[in-house]
Formats: C-alpha cells, structure tokens, sequence
C-alpha cells in the first residue's frame, strides 16, 4: 500500500496566529488505504493542520496536493467535496432530526424541486448497510447512542466520495466496545481505499489500528514513522520532546519523607471510585502534608479523578472515607464541607466570575459556605483579600477591579486565593501553570511546596512531568482512562520512569498503603 | 483617592449618569412645553402635582421591576408578574368584596396576606420549574404568564369586582407624610430588597450565578436555591404591584390589572443598566428607569399625543436611552456627541413643536 502514490501531501506548511507560530514548515502524507495517526502534546498543532487542510484556516506558507491536483479549499463544505471528509470529536449532527435527514442535510436528492425522500431513506439504509450499522433510518439521532451517532456521522463523512476521512478524536467518549465497533468500520473502510487520518490520545488504540503515524511538536514536525517501527516508549518520547538519557535530573528539594507522612490515618482515601466514560475504578490515599501528582497524557482521565474528588462529576461506583470515616462527595458543596478546594483547569468556564470583583471572587467559595445571610463582614473580606493579594503578589493589587481584567496567570491566583482563604485540607489543582507566564508559574509552584509544609494536602495535576516530579511525594500515573500505577518519587523515580509508565502502562506497582 | 475618583467617574460616566441625564431631560422638556409641570401645590394637607402623580403611579412598575432585576441578574426572567397581580388584585378584592366591614382593618391585612400567600406559591411555582425541573425561564413563566390570566378570570368569575373599602383604596390612593402611601410602599420594598441583597451575600451570589453557573456550583454555591429565591420574591413584589393597581381603581379586573407590566419592568431592568445576559444588577438604575417609563407616560398623556402614536413615540424614546447606555454606540458617536445635548432631549422637543400644528 506504501509504495502507491499519496493521496495527500501537504509540503512546507506554516501558519501563524497573532504571537503565536502554530505550525512552522510541517510535512504530512497520506495514502490510500492506510490509517495515519496524527500524535502530539496539547498545543502541537494536529488541529491547526487539520483545519488548513480543510480550510477552517487559509495558510501562511507551503502547498497541499489532493491526488494531482494542487488544492485550497474555503472551508470544510468545499473540502468535503473534493473528497476530504472531517468527523469532528463532539459529534455535530442535529438530535432532533432522523439518521437519514442527518446523513443527506444539506444535500438531499430531490425529485421535481421536492425532497425524494423516499430516496433519501434508501441511500442512508444503503450507506449504513455498508458500514454494518442495521438501525431505524427514520429515528431521530438522540435516540442511539454516541458510538452509533459517531458512526452516522462518518456514513455522512464518507458518502461524499471521500478519499480522506479525518476523524479527530471520535474515540474520547466511547468505551471499550464501541470503540472495537468503531474500529472495525475503519478497518473496512482502509481496506476499500479511503485514506484516514486519525487524531487520539489514546496510545494503546493507535498502535491497535494505525498504520503509520505522524507526530508533531510545538508546531514542527517530529517525524513520519510506521507503526511497526515506532515503539510506544519512543513515541511518548517524541511527543514530549526530552531525550530520555539527556533529561537533567530535577532537583530534589528537602522533603518531609513520605513514610512519616503516611503514617496515621489518611484524609481522603477512595477506593474502587470509578465513572462511566470518564474514568475506570481507581483507589488512591491523600495524607495531610502530601502533595499527589496526576501523570498522563491529556485526556488520559486526570481531570475526571479531581473532579470525582471534589463532587464535581458524581461517581458510579466506589467508597469514599475522609479521616477514616465514611464520607460521600456527591457534590461540590459535601466536598467543600469536609474541607476540599478545586481549582478547575478550565479557568474562563469553571473558575472566574468575570463580572465580579478580585474581592469578590477571592471570597466567593468561604461565603457560599457560610451561606448567604452570614455575610463575610467588609473588614473580614478587606482583611483576607489584602493579605492574598500580598502573598500571591496579584497585580493589579486593586480587589475591586473585575476579574475579567486580569491577566490570566492573576486570575489563576485570584482562583488560588478563592480556595486559600477557605482554609481547605485537600485542595485539588487542575493544570494551575497552564497557559501562566514564567515568573508566575514558579510562585504558584513554590506556594504548593509551602502549602503541603504547612499541613495542607494537594492533589497536583499537571501536564509537565518536572512540574509534578518536583512537587510530588508521590505520583498516580493515568493512562487511557486508568490509573496504571502509583509510584513513590522518591530517588528511583525520574521523569524516564513516569514516561516509561504513561507509554507502556506496565511498569511495576507499589502498594503505598 | 485617585482610585475613589476613577470609581466614582465610572459610576457616574458610565452606569446611572445616563439614565438620570434622560430623565432630566424628559422633565425639562415638559417644564418648557408646559411651564406648570413641575408645579406642587398643597392641598388638604396633601401635595399634588404632576411630579407626585408620576412618583405614585410608577410605584407598581418599581415593585415589578425590583424583582425583575433579581430574576434578570440571574440570567432569567419571569413573564407572569402580570397575571400574578392581576390574581393577587383579584384575591384580595373578592375577599374584601364578601367581607361583612369592607372598612375592618383586620380583615383587610387577612386579605393582603391570603394574595400575598398565594403569589408566593406561584412564585414557588415558577422557581421550581426553572432550578429544578430546568425549563427554560422564558416558557416556564409564559405559562404562568397565559394561564394565570385564567386563574385569575376564574375568581372574580369572568366580573369586574368593585369594593368599597377605605383601608384598601389607601394602597394606592392614601397619603403619609403628606405624599402618596404608595411612593412609600415602593420605597420600602426598595430598601428592604437593598438591604436584603447588599447587607448580606445574597446580592454577590445572585451575580455569581448570572455571571456563570458552572463555576458558582463549583465554588460551592448552591444555585438551584437561589434561582428558586429569585422567582418567589419577584412574585411577592408583584403581588403587592397588583394589590396598589387594584387599588388605585377599587376594583379588581382580571383581563387588564398588570397587563403588560412584565414588558415595562424588563425595559425598566434594562434602562437601569443590568444586562438580560445577567450577572451584575442595579436597584437603583432599576428604579430610574421605571421613573423614565412613567415620567414618559405622563409625558405622552400631557402633550396631548393621541394614544396610537403614543406607543410609537415611547419606542423612539426606548431605542434612545438603549442606543446611548450602549458602550459601543457611545465610542462610535462620542465624538459627536460632546457639545450637543443628548438625543432623547431634542427628540421631546421635536414632538412638542409638532403636536400643536
């Protein structure tokens, strides 16, 4: 199949967005008949490169060949119709109308000026017969599930002729066998020619089904490899971008030891806690003083473990015990009273209020506990906001300036302060460096060091493995929706090992209890 | 200091100084149309004048839209405060009407309250399809908004109920302090609902739950409660609405009390600079704007201006006070503006020239 001509070549491509280089002379095949998988961190640019390709975003630089034919398209209806079909992660198909009216919107055959849709019907049984998909054409979409949705979307994708189908990230809300189901459509679909690209952050599934894989960093590309010859480690490698025997040794700072405090009873302790379709059961212990890193890659389930924490998603299944006691955290207001704080990844949507004050925001969580008669008095709140502001040195240092005019490394720390001030026992960050500049990442990382020294326990997520060797006392690893392993960081541990976890997911195990 | 005065020059530039410049501007040009305008005699003890009249007539539409703007600064809003004074009329009325005293104190307050308790149920109504069932506010208050005119055909039995009861008809046509009852009835509830919000948390919670719900409940604030709150208290305030309409007319008429008074307290809500998108809200802007509302009113009736161009005129005016509150219009037609007085005021004057010819 390699040796036929590509039926897609995009040479020398760049683009840029204001301050920001989002691609950078990236090269990317691909042949008919193959699955290529298009792997990188958060921000390596797949999306950029899939919405050049189907003209989202016109391009800076470089040239995309469609078969022979040198192509720009204006945006994904004209791509669709050259053939190049894109399957969007959150399924973007209407609820309210049937499988077939789905299939054929926008393009419906018609008959004297009139939809056919007699005919209408006939072609989407047609499609889906194809794809072994034997459902009611007539029923509304909502009414199957989001595996089935998934695959009406590609019969749409694919009765344009297709000779590209992108399909990003269709797997991130199925589970194990929709996902075989899926799977196996891609797999019928190869073997008839249709070139796929396939986005996803789930390892295992790429080397189950990719045929070769492209991996992008920070813009550039990394390198075309078949699948074959690309081992799971090596790839975490490339994607990442440390060269595993070239990573520097984080410095250990002086810490209490672990043994000391995990002994007595622990704060929170669940076991078997698990979501469907977020994350797989899963048991971990948080120690007062401790700081617990989150490992993975993105969408390996971090986020949904620190919401199940704080009640932010209700668990399915699994027991909680907070200082030894059985305890529900079925929301945020029962996890906040046993002394949980959670500062959200998604600062704009779960964080902010925007129209509120820095003051305002910093005192929203203590005052929701409170509740709303007992309000914190003006000299309380001047008090607790003067003194954050001081110690987190937010600027401007106005608490009465809406929050929406912060920068967003001060909007992280007003978030910080909203949680501080409430004096938790475990608070819980979700990428709190994330899109921060330097100076305040390095506060914010020495404030968690401070924290846990004071007693306060932290549960730490984050993206950058030296963020959460150097914080850690010890380190839950995700991966696929897992928690693979707990490791203890202590001197055997390094960012090698972590990596070595999140791509093999079978390192050894320790028992911490 | 100088962060006092940036404080204080927001304040004024950019939230209530508009609303007050176009009411200003309305009286203004009323005293030049008609120089009597302003004038207050007294009169048994009792001011009157025009002023008075639009200070006691907007009473009911400040009630209205007090509540409003709690239910709008959530993102909400609740179209059935129309028909829930025209029940909460209709209730007090048909009690007072069958009472043996219609002039008994006692019997009078029992009627207030047995409204008073069933707007609150209503209310309880309308907050619980909206924070618990979820329906979306616009048509979970629509029903109220169709129904309760039904509701309230059915008590006063498809009738107009006229009582004659002097407790009663002082809601709306007594004197205290030789100004109307009911400037003070609305003046209270205003202090009541500031104190309520502003003296404790309530009034930061509301906007945090406007501003975005998802972090609200993340930060541990529980909103199905106060969404529910919102929609109970805007039924108490126009209940009380209903009960000064009825008043007013010593009657009770199930078709016309309050109808379309949820219309003039949204626009009051939104010339008082609280956004229908919710979060912040502005009791005072709220105010002010339902002051506009009337004065405009009073206005249209006083120059005369036949009652099918009337609405017309108010649009103009609407789009006016809208346009100039906006920060966008306002930077493309700043430069423009400085030097000439704001639109709506050459607008009245217009109008003023034109209906004599």
């Amino acid at each position: 199949m390699t040796d036929s001509r590509p039926v897609l070549t995009m040479t020398g491509i760049s683009k840029s967005f204001p301050g920001v280089r989002a691609l950078h002379d990236v090269d990317f095949r691909l042949f008919p008949g193959e699955v290529h998988a298009l792997m990188g961190e958060n921000g390596a640019g797949k999306s950029t490169l899939i919405k050049v390709l189907t003209g989202v975003y016109g391009i800076d630089e470089g040239v995309i060949i469609l078969g022979d034919e040198q192509v720009a398209f204006s945006g994904p209806m004209q791509a669709a119709g050259a053939g190049v079909s894109t399957v969007y992660q959150e399924v973007n198909l209407c609820p309210n109308l049937s499988v077939a009216e789905n299939i054929f919107i926008g393009r419906e055959p018609r008959r004297f000026g009139a939809v056919h849709w007699a005919e209408v019907r006939r072609r989407a049984r047609a499609l889906l017969t194809r794809l072994d998909l034997d459902i009611d054409v007539t029923a509304p979409v909502a009414s199957y599930s989001l595996a089935v949705q998934q695959m009406v979307a590609i019969a749409r994708a694919i009765d344009v002729r297709a000779q590209v189908l992108i399909l990003d990230e269709p797997t991130s809300s199925l589970d194990a066998g929709e996902v075989e189901q899926l799977f196996r459509i891609m797999r019928q679909l190869r073997d008839e020619g249709i070139a796929i690209l396939f986005v996803t952050h789930f390892l295992d599934q790429v080397y189950r089904i990719a045929d070769r894989i492209t991996v992008l960093r920070n813009g550039t590309l990394v390198g075309e490899y078949p699948t074959a010859e690309l081992p799971q480690l090596a790839l975490v490698e490339k994607m990442i971008g440390k060269d595993l025997d070239v990573l520097e040794r984080i410095e250990e700072q002086p810490r209490p030891e672990l043994a000391t405090l995990e002994e007595g009873t622990p704060f929170v302790e669940v076991s078997q806690l698990s979501r469907r379709g977020a994350v797989a059961p899963f048991s971990l212990t948080i120690h007062a003083g401790e700081v617990v890193g989150l490992a993975g890659l993105l969408g390996s389930g971090r986020t949904e473990v620190a919401r199940l924490f704080f009640g932010a998603d209700r668990a399915d299944h699994g027991d909680v015990a907070v200082s030894g006691e059985p305890a529900s955290l079925r929301n945020p207001v029962q996890a906040i009273n046993q002394g949980i704080g959670f500062c959200s990844e998604n600062r704009r949507a779960e964080g902010i209020i925007p129209d509120l004050t820095v003051r305002e925001n910093m005192i929203l969580a203590m005052q929701a506990a409170r509740g709303w008669l007992r309000r914190i008095p003006r000299r309380r709140q001047d008090e607790l906001v003067d003194k954050y502001i001081k110690a987190l040195s937010i600027r401007p240092a106005n608490p009465d300036m809406p929050v929406r005019n912060l920068s967003g490394g001060n909007q992280q720390k007003v978030l910080l302060a909203r949680w501080l001030i409430t004096e938790p026992r475990l608070l819980i960050l979700d990428e709190p460096t994330r899109g921060i500049d330097i100076g305040a990442k390095a506060e914010i990382q020495k404030l968690v060091v401070q924290l846990s020294d004071g007693g306060m326990a932290v549960l730490f997520i984050s993206a950058e493995l030296e963020e959460v060797l150097r914080l850690s006392h010890k380190i839950a690893v995700m991966r696929d929706r897992e928690m693979v392993a707990h490791l203890v960081n202590d001197d055997t541990v390094d960012a090698d090992r972590v990596m070595q976890t999140i791509a093999t997911g079978t390192q050894r195990e320790e028992a911490n209890q | 200091m100088s962060d006092a005065n940036l404080r204080l020059r927001t304040l004024v530039g950019h939230r209530l100084f508009w609303p007050v410049a176009v009411l200003v501007a309305m009286l203004a040009a009323n005293t030049i149309y008609r120089p009597g305008f302003l004038a207050i005699e007294v009169n048994n003890g009792h001011l009157y004048g025009t002023p008075i009249d639009i200070l006691r007539l907007s009473a009911p539409l400040i009630l209205v839209a007090l509540g409003m703007t709690l239910v709008i600064s959530t993102g909400g809003i609740d179209l059935s405060v129309g028909s829930i004074c025209a029940i909460s009329g209709a209730i007090a009325c048909l009690y007072i009407s069958e009472a043996p005293d219609q002039n008994n104190l006692g019997m009078v307050f029992t009627a207030l309250a047995m409204a008073l308790g069933v707007a609150l149920v209503l209310g309880a109504w309308n907050g619980v399809l909206v924070s618990i069932i979820g329906i979306q506010p616009i048509i979970a208050t629509l029903i109220l908004m169709v129904a309760g005119r039904g509701l309230a055909q059915l008590i006063t039995e498809g009738q107009i109920i006229t009582i004659n009861s002097g407790p009663y008809r002082a809601i709306g046509l007594g004197h205290f302090l030789t100004l109307p009852l009911a400037i003070f009835i609305a003046l209270g509830a205003a202090l009541l609902i500031a104190a309520f919000t502003r003296r404790t948390a309530l009034g930061m919670i509301v906007e945090s739950v406007g501003g975005n719900r998802e972090a609200s409940r993340l930060a541990g604030i529980r909103s199905g409660r106060v969404v529910f709150l919102v929609y109970v208290v805007s039924a108490a305030c126009a209940a009380i609405a209903g009960f000064m309409i009825t008043a007013n007319v010593s009657s009770a008429d199930g078709n016309a009390a309050g109808l379309w008074v949820e219309l003039d307290a949204i626009l009051a809500v939104v010339i008082g600079g609280t956004s229908l998108a919710g979060g912040r809200f502005y009791l005072s802007g709220t105010i002010l704007g339902a002051l506009i509302i009337q004065t405009l009113t009073t206005s249209v009736y006083a120059m005369n201006i036949s009652p099918q161009t009337a609405l017309l005129f108010k649009a103009v005016v609407v789009i006016a006070v809208c346009l100039i509150q906006a920060p966008a219009f306002r930077a493309k037609f700043g430069r423009r503006r400085r030097g000439t007085p704001p639109p709506p005021a050459p607008s009245p004057q217009r109008q003023k020239e034109e209906v004599p010819a």
